[in-house]
C-alpha cells in the first residue's frame, strides 16, 4: 500500500508591500506583467510622438519631453501630439477598468458598458446638445455625462426586482440601448447633413482635435475615479462568488455593487463625453489582462494597462493606416470584433 | 368554446383588424382623406390630387407595410421556435444588422442600385449572421438565451461599426443610407417589393412545412428524434426560411427591430404553444403592429414623420424589459 502524496502547492508567489498600518498584497506575476506593459506603452507613446507629417527622431522626442528642445519641435511634440497620446492612454485605462468592473459584477465576459446601453445614453445626451441646443463644449460634456448617468439609473431601476441579477441587467440594458439607439438615429435624421456628419463622427469615437484643456479636465476626473475604483474594487473577488457567498464573507453586497456600478458608469461617461463612445476596449482589455496575468478573476490594474495600450495602438493605426485619418472607434470596433469571435468560441462555451 | 373554433374565430378577428388598419393607413396622413375618395382612387381613377397621393404614396406604403410586417412577424416566430429562446428576435440577434451591412457594402462600395441586386447581399448577410449566432449561442449543455442574445448584440455592434466606417468615408452614401438605416416603409416604390415577393412565398411554404416538426423540437432534441423528426433537415429549412424573410424585409425597408420579438409572444398568449397557429397569427398580427406604428409615426409629429423602425423600437424595448421582469421567464 503505497499512498501517493501529491506535491504541496504553496499557491502563487505574492509580493506584500507594508507601510505602517496599510498592507497591499500583490501577485508577482501581475506586477511583472504590468511593468512589462508599462515599458511597451512608453515605447508605443514615443513612436506615436515621432510619426506624423513632420517625422521626428526618438532623441528629439525625448529632448522635447524633458524640456531641452524649443521652437517647432517642442510645439509639435508637446502642444500637438502629446495631448492626443495622453488622451488615448487615459481614456484607454478608464475604459479598461470600467469594463473590468462590469464583467466582474455581472460575472460575464461579454458584459460591456457599451453593450448595456450607457454609451448610447451618453451619445443621446451629447446629440441633444449638438443638434437641439447647439451648445458649447462644456455643455456637450455635461449632456453626455448626464445622459450616461440617467441611462445607468434607468437600467438599474428597471432591472431591480428584489436585487439585481446580471442576466436581467444585461437584457434590460440591451432593450434600453436599442430604444436610445433609435432615438439617436431619429435625431441624426432630423438634422441637416453637415451637423449629422459631425455628430456621427463624434458617435464613432474620435480623438481628433483633443486639446490640453480637455485632457486636463478629463484626466483629473479619470484619475480620481481610478483611485476610487481601486478602493471600491476590493470586494470584487467575493462578489464573483455569488451574492450569498459574498454576504457570508462579510461583504455588504448592495452598497458594494452600487458603488462599483457608479464608478464604472462614471468612467465610461467621462470618456464618452470627451471623445465619443470608443467601442470594445472595455470588452477586450479585461479579458486580455486576465489571460496575461493568469488570475482567477478579473483584476483592475492589468485591465487598465492593456486598455491604455490598446487605445494608443488603435489611435496610431487610425491616424496612419488610411490616407485620411479615421476615428479611433472604427479601429477598436474592428480589433474588438476579431477578438470577440475568438472569445465567444472559446470562453462563452465553457464558462456559461 | 372549444379551442379550435376559438382559434379560427380569433383569426377572423385579426383579419378584420388588419383590414381596418389597411384602410386607416391609406386614409391618415399629412392630409386626411375620406373613405369614399379612397374607394374612388382604387376603382374609379381620376386626376384628383388626393387620388394621386393615394395611388403614388399611401397605397405603396401600405402594401410595403403589409408585406414587410408579415415577413418580420413570421421570421420572429421562426427564430424563437428554432432557438427555443423567448428573447430571440432577428433585430436583437443581429440578423438585420448583417443584412443591412451587406446592403451598405453593395450600395456604397459596389454601386449596386436596384433591389434585384442588393437583395442577394441582404440574404447572404442575414444567413451568415444567423449561422454565427446559432453557433455561438449553443453550448454543450444546450443553448443559453443570454449567451445567444449577447452574441447577437455583439455581432450586430461590430457590423454596425463597419457600416458606420463605410458611411463616414463616403458622405453621399451616408446621406442616401441614413433614411434606409432607420427602417422605414415610406417612399419605397412597389417595384422594390415585387422582386422579393417570390422569395417570401417560398419562405412561407417552408415555414409551414417545418412548423409541425418545430412543435416536436420544443420537447428537446432527443424526444423530437423519437417522434420521427429529422433534426438537420428541419433546422436547415427553418434557417433558409428565416434568412429569406429577415433578409428580404431588410432589403425592402431597412432594419426594423422588435416586431419579430413582440408579435410571437402575443400570438402565444392567444393560441398557446402550437407553432402552426403561432406562425399563422404572427404573420397576420405583425403587419397590424407595423401599420399601427407607422400611423403613429405619421400622427405624432405632424406634419413631420418618424420612421416606423424608430416607433417599433420605442414600443418594443419596453416589451423586452417586461419579458425579463416577469416572475417566471417564459419557456417555449
Amino acid at each position: 500500500m503505497n499512498t501517493h502524496i501529491p506535491p504541496v502547492d504553496f499557491g502563487r508567489r505574492m509580493l506584500v508591500l507594508r507601510r505602517r498600518r496599510i498592507a497591499v498584497r500583490l501577485q508577482w506575476r501581475s506586477v511583472v506583467v504590468c511593468a512589462v506593459l508599462a515599458v511597451v506603452i512608453a515605447g508605443a507613446a514615443v513612436l506615436a510622438l515621432m510619426t506624423g507629417s513632420y517625422a521626428l527622431g526618438p532623441g528629439q522626442v525625448l529632448a522635447a519631453l524633458t524640456g531641452r528642445e524649443t521652437g517647432i519641435v517642442h510645439d509639435i511634440v508637446v502642444e500637438w501630439r502629446l495631448p492626443r497620446v495622453a488622451a488615448a492612454l487615459m481614456f484607454g485605462a478608464a475604459l479598461g477598468v470600467s469594463g473590468a468592473v462590469f464583467q466582474s459584477l455581472l460575472r460575464n465576459p461579454l458584459a460591456d458598458p457599451g453593450i448595456v446601453g450607457f454609451s448610447q445614453g451618453s451619445y443621446t445626451g451629447a446629440l441633444i446638445v449638438i443638434l437641439v441646443v447647439n451648445g458649447s463644449y462644456a455643455q456637450l460634456v455635461g449632456g453626455a455625462l448626464l445622459g450616461g448617468m440617467v441611462t445607468a439609473v434607468a437600467v438599474y431601476v428597471l432591472a431591480y426586482r428584489r436585487g439585481v441579477q446580471g442576466f436581467r441587467l444585461i437584457i434590460v440594458g440591451i432593450g434600453v440601448s436599442a430604444m436610445l439607439g433609435s432615438l439617436n438615429t431619429w435625431l441624426i435624421l432630423k438634422a441637416d447633413l453637415d451637423q449629422a456628419m459631425s455628430a456621427a463622427a463624434w458617435g464613432v469615437g474620435s480623438l481628433n482635435g483633443v486639446s490640453w484643456n480637455q485632457v486636463a479636465i478629463g484626466g483629473a476626473c479619470i484619475a480620481g475615479l481610478l483611485l476610487l475604483a481601486g478602493v471600491l474594487g476590493r470586494p470584487m473577488r467575493q462578489l464573483e462568488l455569488g451574492d450569498d457567498a459574498a454576504a457570508s464573507q462579510g461583504v455588504r453586497v448592495s452598497p458594494a455593487r452600487l458603488g462599483l456600478i457608479l464608478v464604472g458608469v462614471a468612467l465610461t461617461a467621462t470618456v464618452t463625453a470627451a471623445s465619443g463612445p470608443i467601442a470594445f476596449i472595455s470588452l477586450v482589455a479585461p479579458q486580455i489582462g486576465r489571460r496575461l496575468t493568469r488570475t482567477a478573476g478579473i483584476t483592475l490594474a492589468p485591465a487598465a494597462f492593456v486598455g491604455a495600450l490598446l487605445c494608443l495602438v488603435s489611435d496610431y493605426l487610425a491616424q496612419h493606416i488610411a490616407p485620411t485619418p479615421l476615428p479611433v472607434g472604427i479601429i477598436t470596433v474592428i480589433l474588438g470584433g476579431g477578438y470577440l469571435g475568438y472569445l465567444l468560441f472559446t470562453e462563452a462555451r465553457r464558462r456559461l | 368554446m372549444p379551442r379550435p373554433r376559438r382559434r379560427l374565430l380569433g383569426l377572423l378577428v385579426v383579419l378584420v383588424v388588419l383590414a381596418v388598419l389597411l384602410m386607416l393607413s391609406v386614409m391618415i396622413g399629412s392630409t386626411a382623406i375620406a373613405p369614399s375618395v379612397v374607394w374612388d382612387a382604387l376603382f374609379h381613377s381620376s386626376a384628383d390630387t388626393d387620388q394621386f397621393a393615394i395611388r403614388d404614396f399611401r397605397l405603396p406604403r401600405t402594401v410595403v407595410g403589409l408585406v414587410v410586417g408579415a415577413a418580420l412577424g413570421l421570421s420572429g416566430a421562426l427564430i424563437q421556435a428554432l432557438t427555443r429562446n423567448p428573447l430571440a428576435d432577428p433585430g436583437v440577434l443581429g440578423v438585420h444588422a448583417g443584412a443591412s451591412f451587406a446592403v451598405t457594402v453593395a450600395v456604397g462600395l459596389l454601386g449596386v442600385r436596384d433591389v434585384q441586386g442588393y437583395m442577394w447581399f441582404a440574404f447572404a448577410g442575414a444567413l451568415i449572421v444567423t449561422l454565427l449566432v446559432l453557433a455561438f449561442g449553443s453550448t454543450r449543455q444546450g443553448s443559453s438565451p443570454v449567451v445567444m442574445v449577447l452574441a447577437g448584440v455583439c455581432v450586430g455592434a461590430v457590423l454596425g461599426g463597419f457600416r458606420e466606417a463605410l458611411q463616414l468615408t463616403d458622405p453621399d452614401a451616408f446621406d442616401a443610407m441614413r433614411n434606409w438605416n432607420a427602417g422605414s416603409i415610406a417612399g419605397r416604390p412597389l417595384e422594390v417589393v415585387w422582386p422579393v415577393l417570390p422569395f417570401f412565398a417560398v419562405a412561407l411554404v417552408l415555414a409551414f412545412v417545418v412548423s409541425g416538426p418545430l412543435n416536436a423540437l420544443a420537447l428537446g432534441d432527443e424526444l423530437a428524434v423519437a417522434q420521427g423528426v429529422r433534426l438537420v433537415r428541419t433546422r436547415v429549412l427553418a434557417v433558409i426560411a428565416l434568412t429569406l424573410l429577415a433578409g428580404g424585409a431588410t432589403a425592402i425597408a431597412g432594419p426594423i427591430g422588435f416586431v419579430g420579438l413582440m408579435v410571437p409572444h402575443v400570438a402565444r398568449w392567444i393560441v398557446g404553444p402550437d407553432q402552426r397557429w403561432i406562425f399563422a397569427y404572427s404573420a397576420l398580427l405583425a403587419p397590424s403592429l407595423l401599420l399601427v406604428s407607422d400611423i403613429l409615426g405619421r400622427v405624432v409629429t405632424r406634419p413631420g414623420e418618424i420612421p416606423v423602425g424608430i416607433v417599433t423600437a420605442f414600443v418594443g424595448a419596453p416589451v423586452l424589459v417586461a419579458l425579463v421582469r416577469r416572475k417566471k421567464s417564459s419557456g417555449l
